[in-house]
């Protein structure tokens, strides 16, 4: 995975809640295997609605998005983060992040940033006043927003999110190092319960 | 001190605490499909990595593959890269892959469950939000993305922080045609599309007791929609039953051994949740969603809201253009709305009780004209099994469509959609914008309210049926 230190971009106000996943990348889209991320997000908005956010000459070239509650809503689809990294948005600031969203960011090193309640709509508003003159830095080491209209801000994230994103980790060679552990499980519950260590098709050996 | 059956069956499957701070959980079965699997196998091969466990992995081909009878890999075109690459890297990796015209082959979350890979207090991994239907057999299932399905592939755990518990009690007798799916809008209305965020919830109380298994899945199928981490119901003596004989189900001594532990799996008196909500649902009649998100929602009774009452300035934005973009204007009724399309299915609504309620209301009826109907049944298991009962002559004679089982018109990912402008009404799980085809129009029903409308060819409420 890319490790993530600091990315500085301009910062496109997509101000609603709710935003699913099914809009950022329809299945529709998902005609092979390996489709065009960059022209899948937000693809009907953006073919559709002249007025949409992306389509304005001055966030032609994205770096961060900012938006509302809950963003990320609906299908585990990753491809609603293959799009944003496709696209160079490799920071999300978002009042709230749907769970399993939430998590594929975390997978694909785009930092995903709740900042303080008292925070929020200062930020926004100063994305919005903005207007894609001037771009805005999400340092992740330091832990601080800053760009154009007022002071750094400083956002807080789980630590363990934040190693895992500066050092770019290796999820699976993390786990594997308790390999043994998981062995030991495995061998202690073929013996308590051995009906979860086993999955046959009783049919097969009649 | 009292434990939750969430947290027994978290804390029983930690294998570690990795250095980071997350939890090993330990995954029992982790069940694939063809629109997100083939990604994750192509990576651990550059990887080199194996697959840990390929004997608890099993492959379905569900999102892409065709509902048309006589179907094969490039009847969707769309979907013929997946359905190969899905067949290829299952095998290999040595996974069994319910392939097109195998006898198994349906919607992963349908197909888990009928064959008895699904068992209480296990866990579970599927990448697709909608996992934790299995949770209504007392499972705890993760939906979960691409890169996390490579990491179970690789490891058989997921790394994760615990979630915080939630208890949904819901009491009361359902009345007549009201059934798990108008309960589940209802909760999604009360406490929002992302009020279980972060939760894994529970579902107890007398309306979830006496519901069959099939209701309690559509119950935790929906639990994503009110943003749920995960959601389960705990076993009792009829989800046993249910489970008796199935194919990968413990058999003979090993089923009395799995038995007599399965029926200890309850939460213990006195343990306390993160946050508990109680619905009564006595008076609960069929719901309807009116909007763009699975929130958003009626009784059939009941008359579109007006945006000017909402006292937050984005829900009023939200609630306009969900208005706007539905066709309708506050105050209006849902009941008597011409439709287009009526379509029966999906991991929602789509196991063999769900279509004899809906067979029930559609049998000596015709399909309203200029409807398109369309029943899909859950897995091909299903469909035999409704065809054995006749239900299939019932829905043919009335001019639905019977298709071959898939995830269909849920998503569209197998082409099945409606044309633009067009209203349909459906037992899927979304209602969002664009999601059954371009300008597509959707409310989300039960299988009984969906079949009262193909009939009336108009949105109907079920409760009024003899006097259409």
């Amino acid at each position: 995975m890319q490790p993530f230190r600091s990315h500085t971009g301009i910062a496109v106000p997509l101000l609603q809640d709710d935003i699913n996943t099914d809009q950022m990348a329809p299945v529709a889209a998902m005609r092979d295997m390996k489709p065009d991320y960059k022209k899948m997000l937000f693809m009907r908005a953006r073919a559709e609605e002249k007025d949409f956010v992306l389509n304005q000459p001055q966030f032609a070239n994205p770096g961060m998005l900012v938006t509302g509650q809950n963003f990320g809503a609906g299908s585990s689809r990753e491809a609603a983060v293959w799009g944003m990294l496709a696209n160079n948005i490799r920071v999300i600031v978002a009042k709230s992040f749907a769970d399993i969203y939430r998590e594929n960011c975390l997978q694909n090193g785009l930092l995903p940033v709740v900042l303080d309640a008292r925070d929020q709509d200062a930020f926004i508003d100063r994305v919005v006043a903005a207007n894609g003159s001037a771009p805005f830095t999400a340092d992740l080491e330091k832990q601080i927003i800053s760009g154009p209209g007022g002071p750094d801000i400083r956002f807080d994230i789980p630590a363990a999110d934040r190693t895992r994103l500066l050092e770019g980790l290796d999820d699976i060679g993390l786990t594997l190092k308790h390999d043994g552990e998981i062995k030991a499980w495995e061998q202690r519950i073929a013996v308590a319960q051995p009906w979860l260590q086993t999955a046959k098709d009783s049919r097969s050996n009649v | 001190m009292p434990e939750t059956l969430f947290e027994k069956i978290w804390n029983a499957h930690r294998v570690a605490e990795r250095a980071d701070g997350r939890e090993l959980i330990y995954i029992d079965r982790h069940v694939l499909h063809e629109l997100h699997a083939p990604h994750a196998f192509e990576t651990l091969q550059k990887q080199q990595r194996p697959v840990r466990r390929p004997d608890l992995t099993f492959s379905a081909q569900d999102h892409t593959v065709s509902t048309q009878p006589g179907r094969t890999d490039d009847t969707n075109p769309s979907g013929a890269a997946f359905i190969k690459a899905m067949r290829e890297g299952s095998r290999r990796n040595g996974i069994k892959v319910f392939d097109l015209g195998d006898p198994d082959q349906g919607i992963s979350h349908v197909v888990g469950p009928e064959l008895g890979m699904v068992l209480p207090g296990a866990t579970h991994a599927v990448p697709d939000s909608h996992a934790s239907t299995v949770g209504g057999l007392g499972a705890l299932a993760f939906g979960v993305g691409t890169t996390e399905l490579g990491h179970i592939l690789a490891t058989q755990v997921i790394a994760m922080k615990r979630p915080k518990s939630m208890l949904v009690r819901l009491e009361g007798k359902l009345a007549p045609h009201v059934t798990a799916k108008d309960v589940a809008l209802r909760i999604i209305a009360e406490i929002g599309v992302a009020g279980a965020r972060g939760h894994v919830v529970e579902y107890a109380g007398s309306a979830v007791r006496a519901m069959p298994m099939e209701q309690r899945m559509t119950l935790c199928n929906l639990n994503i929609e009110m943003g749920g981490r995960s959601g389960f119901v705990a076993p009792d003596d009829g989800t046993f039953q249910w489970i008796a004989g199935r194919p990968f189900a413990p058999q003979g001594a090993m089923w009395d051994r799995a038995l007599a532990h399965w029926k200890t799996l309850k939460t213990d008196a006195g343990a306390t949740y993160d946050r508990e909500i109680v619905l009564d649902c006595s008076d609960l009649e069929p719901q309807i969603t009116w909007g763009t998100d699975p929130g958003q929602v009626l009784g059939i009774s009941g008359r579109v809201p007006d945006p000017s009452g909402a006292t937050d300035g984005s829900k009023r934005a939200a609630m306009e253009s969900a208005l706007s973009y539905m066709g309708l204007e506050p105050g209006m009724a849902l009941v008597g709305l011409l439709v287009h399309r009526v379509f029966i299915g999906s991991c929602t609504n789509a196991r063999l009780p769900d279509l004899q309620t809906a067979a029930d209301v559609v049998r000596g009826r015709k399909v309203a004209p200029g409807v398109v109907a369309m029943v899909v049944p859950g897995s091909s298991r299903v469909k035999r099994e409704a065809e054995a009962a006749g239900l299939d002559r019932v829905f043919r004679d009335a001019g639905f469509f019977w298709g071959e089982s898939g995830c269909s018109m849920c998503a569209g990912g197998n082409g099945d959609r409606g044309e633009p402008g067009e209203r349909i009404v459906s037992t899927t799980n979304r209602n969002f914008e664009n999601r059954q085809g371009p300008k597509v129009r959707t409310h989300l029903v039960s299988p009984a309210t969906a079949a009262a409308t193909a009939i009336a060819g108009r949105i109907a409420d079920v409760r009024q049926l003899g006097r259409m």
